[in-house]
């Protein structure tokens, strides 16, 4: 087990940040955090890159506990912020040779990595510019590399795509594809869910600092599937149809879009009841020329969930 | 071997503040100011001619003058340099990931600290030049100037401290900068004015006619006040009589120097063990 989490609460007098979370993630996984803003996910985070205590639980990294080994766990993490400055007046490899010293790595072993460290994240040809000289993007991919510079088992990236554009996103999410294939456990929380999707083999979604979810993509999307949008398109008489699929018991929000002939509605029954639907409408000559369910993202997954939540 | 010893925030701060325009700038300021000093001086006690003369006695009143100066330019900076120390990290948005590096509290604070002590020590060796107008004019003892030296280094590691410490425990860079600036004028100032107030409350007391079981109840108070404050101390430096009078008013005959020493050294361990454990403040362990 690489990150194993243990009933982490986190308060702040009567407010609750983080509740009883537990989670555990076998090596070389990519964990996806998904939240809302103020869900839980950064003070997570903090607590995991030792810069925060818990107030109750512990986390342990590769073994070690965040609380009472947090010097040995900081070895263990490369830590990315969401929000993040760089020292304006040093260069990239000079940046890079500060972190490197500030990890104990020797000056030999330093001349060595960084090279290959900025080559990783494209920036080889940055290498003598002024750090704040450099995009966002290439910022946010030095700090990337940065967090790389001790080889740490555990990457912990705090919304390392926000603010980027489309390409320096597609940058980014390239380099956390190779960083995955060199078998770093990585923690990556996101707003740009269906990236996560695409990415990760795991997903936690958290809301009000509970843990309300957590499985592979397929498996959140399955907690969806007790109620699917199924939507019919009809060659005409909309009207009959639509009579035909509000007496299903299982049937409900009817939506008709006469410009589309269609017709959309929520189902909750199970699969064989959705094939005798489709027979008896059949029987019924009501002319389907096509039936499907609609696809949700993890997106709708998350908002899904989140709403669910919130009624609870 | 070198490589166990070095302290990565001290070289990085280092190379930062000589990159700086704003420390140059610095350093031109604080000659200036000192070149001005000398010039108007010699200046003025050769009568504006190049035939005047200069005695010995005003070589060491100008020794006596640029000290002064020198160590309220030193007690100007200071604080400028330090009290920025940390704060300036969290508001860029550096202090989180510095935090999450296997340095200890104490590397990063020791190396703030060394960075602006080392500029600071750089500002008076450039200063040192003009001191060597005074030894061509003669009246001062190189012992004399080592001294001053001495207590210049032992009064900015303090007021340092004090920065770096206000640094940790706020979180903006003005807010500390007003609290240090305000420390500044408490030991510089304050305790002066302290000292005379007690010593105005000795001689109402001496005279008030009341029997008196203890003759002189607020000197220990009074050598309090004074024994902190760097003009005192810097007065005794340079007329050690001085020194003796202040004995014989307060009745306490511990030397000044010792008191300021010892005050000095404690303040400024005081303000770096609250720097350090207050630096990772969201942490119950300080490691």
């Amino acid at each position: 087990m690489m990150v194993d989490i243990q009933g982490l609460t986190k308060k702040y007098g009567s407010f609750t940040a983080l509740d009883n979370l537990t989670l555990s993630l076998d090596e070389g996984v990519v964990f996806g955090f998904v939240g809302a803003n103020g869900a839980g996910k950064s003070t997570t985070f903090s607590i995991l890159s030792t810069l925060l205590s818990p107030t109750a639980g512990d986390a342990l990294i590769n073994g070690k506990s965040v609380v009472r080994e947090p010097k040995e766990v900081r070895k263990q993490i490369g830590y990315m912020p969401d929000f993040f400055g760089v020292y304006d007046q040093l260069k990239a490899d000079e940046y890079l040779d500060f972190y490197g010293a500030s990890y104990g790595l020797p000056a030999a072993e330093r001349r060595v990595l960084i090279p290959q460290l900025l080559e990783l994240v494209n920036l080889s040809e940055k290498r003598y510019e002024y750090v704040d000289l450099l995009s966002r993007g290439m910022k946010q991919r030095l700090c990337l590399a940065r967090s790389l510079i001790h080889d740490p088992k555990v990457l912990i990236l705090d919304e390392p795509a926000s603010g980027l554009d489309p390409r320096a996103r597609v940058e980014m999410r390239d380099i956390l594809k190779h960083l995955k294939s060199m078998g770093k456990t990585i923690l990556i929380s996101s707003h740009i869910l269906p990236e996560l999707a695409e990415m990760c083999d795991e997903i936690g979604v958290i809301d009000n600092g509970k843990l309300i979810a957590h499985g592979n993509v397929a498996q959140i999307q399955d907690q969806l599937q007790s109620e699917k949008r199924i939507i019919v398109k009809v060659m005409d008489d909309l009207e009959l149809a639509r009579a035909f699929f509000e007496e299903d018991p299982f049937v409900s929000s009817i939506e008709v879009t006469h410009g589309k002939s269609e017709i959309a509605f929520n189902y909750r029954g199970k699969t064989m009841d959705q094939v005798n639907l489709l027979r008896k409408a059949l029987l019924a000559d009501i002319p389907i020329f096509s039936l499907t369910e609609e696809e949700k993202d993890l997106e709708d997954v998350f908002m899904a969930i989140t709403k669910g939540a919130d009624d609870k | 071997m070198m490589e166990r010893f070095s302290n990565p925030v001290l070289l990085k701060e280092l190379k930062l503040r000589f990159r700086s325009f704003k420390s140059f700038s610095g350093l031109m300021f604080y000659l200036a100011v000192l070149c001005l000093f000398v010039t108007g001086f010699l200046l003025i006690y050769t009568q504006f001619s190049g035939t005047g003369f200069f005695k010995p006695s005003d070589s060491f009143t100008m020794f006596a003058g640029l000290s002064v100066i020198q160590m309220g330019l030193v007690m100007f900076i200071t604080p400028g340099l330090t009290a920025g120390a940390i704060s300036t990290e969290r508001e860029k948005q550096t202090l989180n990931i510095l935090l999450t590096t296997t340095q200890s509290s104490s590397q990063i604070i020791i190396g703030k600290l060394l960075s602006s002590v080392a500029f600071l020590v750089l500002m008076l060796l450039a200063g040192l030049p003009l001191y060597s107008l005074v030894f061509l004019f003669g009246g001062v003892s190189p012992s004399q100037l080592i001294t001053i030296f001495l207590f210049y280094l032992v009064t900015l590691i303090a007021i340092g401290s004090i920065g770096i410490m206000f640094s940790t425990i706020t979180k903006k860079t003005i807010v500390s900068m007003i609290a240090t600036y305000g420390a500044m004028i408490f030991l510089g100032g304050i305790t002066a004015f302290l000292f005379f107030v007690g010593l105005s409350m000795e001689q109402m007391f001496m005279y008030s006619g009341t029997p008196q079981p203890n003759a002189t109840p607020f000197s220990p108070i009074s050598y309090f006040w004074a024994s902190i404050n760097p003009g005192a101390l810097m007065i005794t430096i340079l007329y050690p009589e001085m020194a003796s009078s202040l004995e014989s008013v307060v009745g306490v005959s511990i030397p000044v120097w010792v008191s300021y020493l010892i005050f000095y050294v404690l303040i400024t361990a005081f303000c770096l063990f609250i720097a350090i454990r207050k630096l990772r403040a969201n942490m119950k362990t300080n490691r």
